[in-house]
């Protein structure tokens, strides 16, 4: 079995076992491992964004936190203003999850926007550095601003709705991040596909050549930029409902450090790397953290291991090596 | 707002920004030399104060600890060299983040089955308690000898670096890696040897502000951002970068952190310019570096031409 056709049927199965494990949790009354996997199937969502800019562009943002935290202080805002029957700049708040997913996902484009325009004049190690300087100065600002519970965030008292489901219940809240998960994953593969995915991918792999084609490499960087920091927010919006609590630890750098760990854990540039690094990173964190409370050395040890000697990650390492650099 | 209260800031400022260069030097040079970026410097930083502390109270002398915790972060980061760091030179900057932040979380847990989750205190050397004049303030004499300390270790790193057979080698290395390993210097050592260095003033800066801070598990990543900030403002690889940058950071943070909310104060509302002064200083060194950044994508001193 040629490696493309090994990975599409291991995509099926972590589709399936993510869907699988949670139903059984549904049916043996199990609401932990239910939210366990909303949190997989979330924290994919955003590294999902991420693998746009990483993967696929090879541009290296060690500041993605700062997405997933603007989304989610946009959930968390607009259900405290609708809570408390309050305005924010004029407009009401609101608990639908909807226009919370849309205004998250346009305000974290925006932003995006902004900071890869001035990122991607620089390169490499510079690169690395502002989008982490960029994260760190939205990390203390919500850290110092107070009118939001600075340092110690802001809870959301009812999860926000959705038309036709009942959020509260573990179950549905778990389709619903499913659906998103499922309909991120079929954007990221039509983005790959396409014309535009693959001026991307020629930009990473020589970006002399591409603009000898005619590709001009800083608009196309930039909007896959800007498309992965807007699936990165829809993701920490949807993180905030989960947890029904936002933080600037959202936006901490270590979180931006976990999404890269979560892409290079499941496979760099891979479909659902995003989703095998996720499972991977929570199951270690659940099965490892009830053995020892020392799992993040354990979890360090495996990451180097990966880093030095098995660097397709788990897909990789199961569906065998991309021939053309992905 | 009085003048005494300026000067006192700006000393801290002072004193901030040089610690911050004992940190970003190696970091620096490391980078420099070697073309890596480790994040795991703030675990060498954290590694030396524990160390410090710990031989601190067991033996009762601050100096027998601060000799302790340079030689072990020196150790320490001598032996991650030739286990793991050796291995990602050729490695692209990706690779060396993930195996880095893979160090920071070994080490930091490693730290926490050593000594406990607990922080640990480290008292100020009795010879250097209390405060001295400097005419209009009172000063702390131990944040004063930092400021000396610092100085002296900068100045020393200096003649290192110009005066020495081994800096030779440093400076050749930075600028051209093949040629001095065709000359028949032992590049492998060099590079053991470098990273050793920088270790050691991690640990030195971490031990020195051990004292007057707590000493804690995770106590290196917020001064490792901070280092970073540094000599991507100074140029990444330039030494004089570095100081020049870790100063700018220093004065600019502590000033900021003093002087906005009273700014802020003149036309607002106390409680809410207190709000928005300490939101926008704490921003106030990564916008600085992210302008340098964009006006100078290679930082103030670059130091690769």
């Amino acid at each position: 079995m040629d490696s493309t056709r090994k990975e599409w049927l291991l995509n099926a199965l972590i589709a399936g076992a993510l869907f699988a494990v949670p139903l059984w949790a549904c049916v043996v009354n199990e609401p932990f491992i239910i939210t366990l996997a909303t949190r997989i199937a979330i924290l994919a969502i955003a590294a999902v964004g991420l693998n746009i800019a990483l993967g696929l562009g090879g541009m290296v943002s060690f500041g993605h936190a700062l997405y997933l935290g603007l989304g989610g202080y946009v959930a968390g805002i607009a259900a405290h203003h609708a809570f408390h029957g309050t305005e924010i700049l004029g407009l009401p708040g609101t608990n639908q999850m909807l226009p919370i997913w849309a205004l998250a996902t346009v305000l974290s484009g925006l932003v995006a926007g902004v900071v890869g325009a001035l990122s991607l004049r620089t390169s490499g190690i510079f690169f690395i550095m502002i989008t982490l300087a960029f994260a760190q100065m939205g990390f203390f600002f919500t850290l110092s601003w107070p009118a939001y519970g600075g340092e110690d965030g802001l809870p959301i008292f009812v999860r926000n709705q959705f038309p036709g489901l009942n959020t509260a219940r573990p179950w549905e809240m778990f389709l619903l991040a499913y659906a998103v998960l499922m309909l991120c994953l079929a954007a990221f593969a039509g983005l790959r596909a396409a014309r535009f995915g693959a001026a991307l991918m020629a930009i990473r792999q020589n970006p002399d050549r591409a603009a000898a084609l005619g590709i001009s490499p800083f608009g196309i960087k930039l909007v896959a930029f800007v498309l992965s920091g807007m699936i990165t927010g829809l993701a920490g919006a949807m993180m905030a409902d989960l947890t029904r609590f936002v933080s600037p630890a959202m936006m901490a750098w270590t979180v931006s450090g976990e999404l890269i760990v979560i892409i290079i854990l499941g496979g760099v540039g891979r479909l659902f790397g995003p989703v095998a690094g996720a499972a991977i990173l929570v199951g270690f964190e659940v099965f490892f953290g009830g053995l020892t409370e020392h799992w993040k050395l354990w979890l360090g040890l495996v990451l180097l291991a990966v880093v030095l000697f098995a660097r397709g990650g788990f897909i990789g390492l199961l569906a065998g090596r991309v021939r053309h650099g992905g | 707002m009085t003048l005494a209260l300026v000067l006192e800031q700006l000393l801290n400022g002072v004193q901030f920004g040089l610690m911050l260069f004992l940190m970003s030097a190696g970091l620096t040079l490391v980078f420099g030399v070697m073309g890596l970026i480790n994040l795991a410097h703030g675990s060498l930083y954290m590694i030396g104060a524990f160390l410090c502390a710990a031989v601190a109270a067991a033996s009762g002398n601050f100096w027998l600890g601060l000799v302790a915790g340079i030689a072990a972060a020196a150790a320490a980061g001598a032996l991650i060299e030739i286990l793991v760091i050796r291995r990602l030179y050729a490695r692209d900057h990706l690779d060396q983040v993930l195996a880095t932040f893979a160090l920071i979380l070994i080490l930091s847990e490693g730290v926490r089955m050593v000594f406990g989750p607990f922080p640990l205190y480290l008292n100020v050397p009795e010879a250097l308690r209390g405060t001295v004049s400097l005419g209009i303030v009172e000063y702390s004499v131990y944040r004063l000898a930092l400021i000396g300390f610092g100085l002296a270790v900068a100045l020393g790193l200096w003649a290192l670096i110009a005066k020495t057979r081994l800096g030779i080698r440093i400076r050749a290395g930075e600028s051209d890696r093949e040629m001095i390993a065709a000359l028949g210097v032992n590049i492998r050592a060099l590079y053991t040897i470098v990273f050793a260095l920088g270790a050691g003033l991690a640990g030195l800066a971490g031990a020195l502000v051990g004292a007057i801070q707590s000493v804690q598990v995770g106590m290196g990543e917020p001064v490792l951002i901070l280092a970073f900030v540094v000599i991507v403002i100074g140029g990444i690889g330039s030494i004089r970068g570095a100081m020049v940058g870790a100063l700018l950071v220093g004065v600019i943070d502590t000033m900021g952190r003093f002087l906005l909310p009273r700014f802020f104060a003149t036309f607002m509302e106390t409680s809410q310019a207190m709000g928005v002064g300490a939101a926008l200083a704490s921003m106030l060194i990564y916008l600085l570096m992210a302008l340098v950044l964009i006006f100078r994508p290679k930082g103030l001193f670059p130091a690769h031409g």
